[in-house]
């Protein structure tokens, strides 16, 4: 149980880089959404990228037809996703028939056209930092068994983490223990992200940036440095550029490159 | 002193009202916690939900200072609400001073912050145990069985509070209710953080501020604690600095 994100992440690590896949944190969403659908198991797997104003920036998937199927939701406006991103928590959907008309009128038809028989969506959120949201398909008509819910929620811890990395350590050590420091640390970590939110004008996401990256420059645990903060024994510089908590998500490289 | 049958009655007419009304859960949560700690004879109650990593995490309590949210915060790896989770009873221990052996890092902890016994409950869903209902006692000894058994009625109650609504039927529900009470929890932690820095004061003093307003204005804390880390300007009073 505890050990659920070290087992999922060697996953991931473990999870091939195919020709095409966007370069950097998009590249990574990608491995993670097909590590998503191979575990749980599911379809299809996709993660809709948020910028600050809540509008879509990306959409990375297992596949291209869970672009298509994730993208529905947005240009129409409706959905587990944007549903999971308002409400802020997940949207579980085990039988899309059960649903009927009234729901989502203009999602359910063009899901079901797309095969989508059963649907999940979770929000990719630290507190009121929205980052994102996954959306996990089936071809067929069944709910996530209790074990693949739990994992599905860890992958979103992990995606998040992917989200906050942004540009940085890209490439980074599955056996770095970022993704433990961020479930470890506790609550002083969400009251130094309140506090450095409203010191440097940041948002809530950017504040979590810079705590990991302040964290990661001193090698010291993120736990410590919020503790700090909480303490007002550290104040975070405002003018130490982070890469982008936008997750600003490159195009995959052209071909012959 | 025993508890009189009135008392009780006043308690569970509350937990039914709160159950019919506009629901929230961490107010709900919140709501047995406080009842708890005044029915029975202890300082403070917390009570804990398990995450989808296992985790207890803390939901609400009697008394939110750092100190008791690092002592509900130990108990994710020792101390008695990880032992009553594990086992599935409850757990009573009359002398937390004795504890030491048993819990080295959390009964120290506790002793220093002026407890002396400490008790969990489970919560109970069908066959799985999904949380713990914590008792802190200033006092040494164990608790009256008469005492346990109203103690695991308010735990089965708080399971119940858990399950109101009708369609709560399937598993879904229960999960994302969950997942939105864990994550409501955070937004709180963060509001605390941006009061703190808005205010110049201590984050126990930023939820103070953040409860008397909310009691002030008849409002829910999760979603003050949102407009104040997403929307300011929503709220003047509570979000301007006092200096």
């Amino acid at each position: 149980m505890g050990d659920a994100p070290d087992r999922l992440r060697l996953l991931l690590a473990d999870e091939p880089v195919l020709v095409g896949d966007h370069p950097h944190s998009g590249g990574a969403l990608q491995r993670l959404c097909r590590t998503v659908a191979r575990q749980l198991p599911a379809t299809g797997v996709a993660v809709s990228v948020l910028s600050l104003d809540g509008s879509v920036v990306a959409t990375l998937a297992s596949d291209p037809a869970s672009t298509a199927i994730e993208e529905v939701q947005f240009a129409v406006g409706e959905g587990p996703g944007p549903e999971a991103l308002a409400a802020r928590r997940p949207v579980l959907v085990p039988d899309l028939a059960e649903l009927g008309r009234t729901r989502w009128p203009g999602y359910g038809p063009a899901a079901r056209e797309h095969g989508v028989r059963s649907v999940f969506a979770f929000p990719l959120q630290v507190g009121a930092a929205r980052l994102g949201v996954m959306s996990v398909h089936r071809d067929e008509a069944r709910a996530l068994s209790p074990a693949a819910l739990a994992d599905a929620l860890v992958f979103a811890d992990l995606a998040v983490d992917l989200l906050l990395d942004g540009q940085q350590r890209v490439d980074s050590d599955p056996a770095s223990p970022l993704v433990n420091d961020l479930l470890g640390a506790g609550f002083v970590l969400y009251q130094a992200q309140g506090m450095v939110m409203v010191q440097l004008g940041v948002s809530l996401g950017e504040a979590m940036a810079r705590l990991r990256a302040h964290a990661f420059a001193e090698n010291r645990p993120l736990g410590e440095v919020a503790a700090d903060v909480v303490a007002r024994r550290l104040a975070l510089q405002a003018d130490r550029p982070v890469a982008g908590t936008e997750g600003r998500i490159d195009p995959p490289a052209t071909e012959g490159s | 002193m025993p508890i009189s049958a009135e008392r009780l009655a006043q308690v569970f007419v509350r937990v039914a009202d709160t159950l019919v009304d506009d629901f929230d859960l961490l107010d709900f949560l919140h709501m047995v916690s406080v009842e708890t700690s005044s029915l029975v004879d202890v300082r403070d109650a917390g009570l804990l939900l398990a995450d989808h990593r296992g985790r207890l995490q803390l939901m609400a309590a009697s008394d939110e200072r750092t100190q008791m949210l690092e002592l509900f915060q130990v108990q994710t790896v020792e101390g008695p609400c990880q032992d009553c989770f594990r086992g599935g009873r409850a757990v009573v221990n009359a002398d937390l001073r004795a504890a030491g052996d048993r819990w080295p890092r959390f009964a120290p902890r506790a002793v220093a912050a002026g407890f002396r016994s400490v008790h969990a409950f489970p919560l109970r869903l069908r066959q799985e145990v999904i949380g713990a209902l914590n008792l802190f006692g200033e006092d040494v000894g164990a608790m009256d069985p008469a005492d346990m058994s109203i103690v695991q009625a308010l735990a089965d109650v708080a399971t119940i509070g858990l399950l109101q609504e009708r369609a709560l039927r399937r598993g879904e529900v229960l999960s994302e209710q969950l997942q939105a009470a864990l994550n409501s929890r955070v937004v709180v932690e963060q509001a605390k953080g941006a009061l703190a820095q808005i205010h110049g004061i201590s984050t126990d003093e930023a939820f103070i501020v953040l409860r008397d307003y909310c009691r002030r204005h008849q409002v829910r804390i999760g979603d003050i604690a949102l407009a104040v880390v997403t929307d300011p300007t929503l709220h003047p009073k509570l979000t301007t600095p006092t200096h």
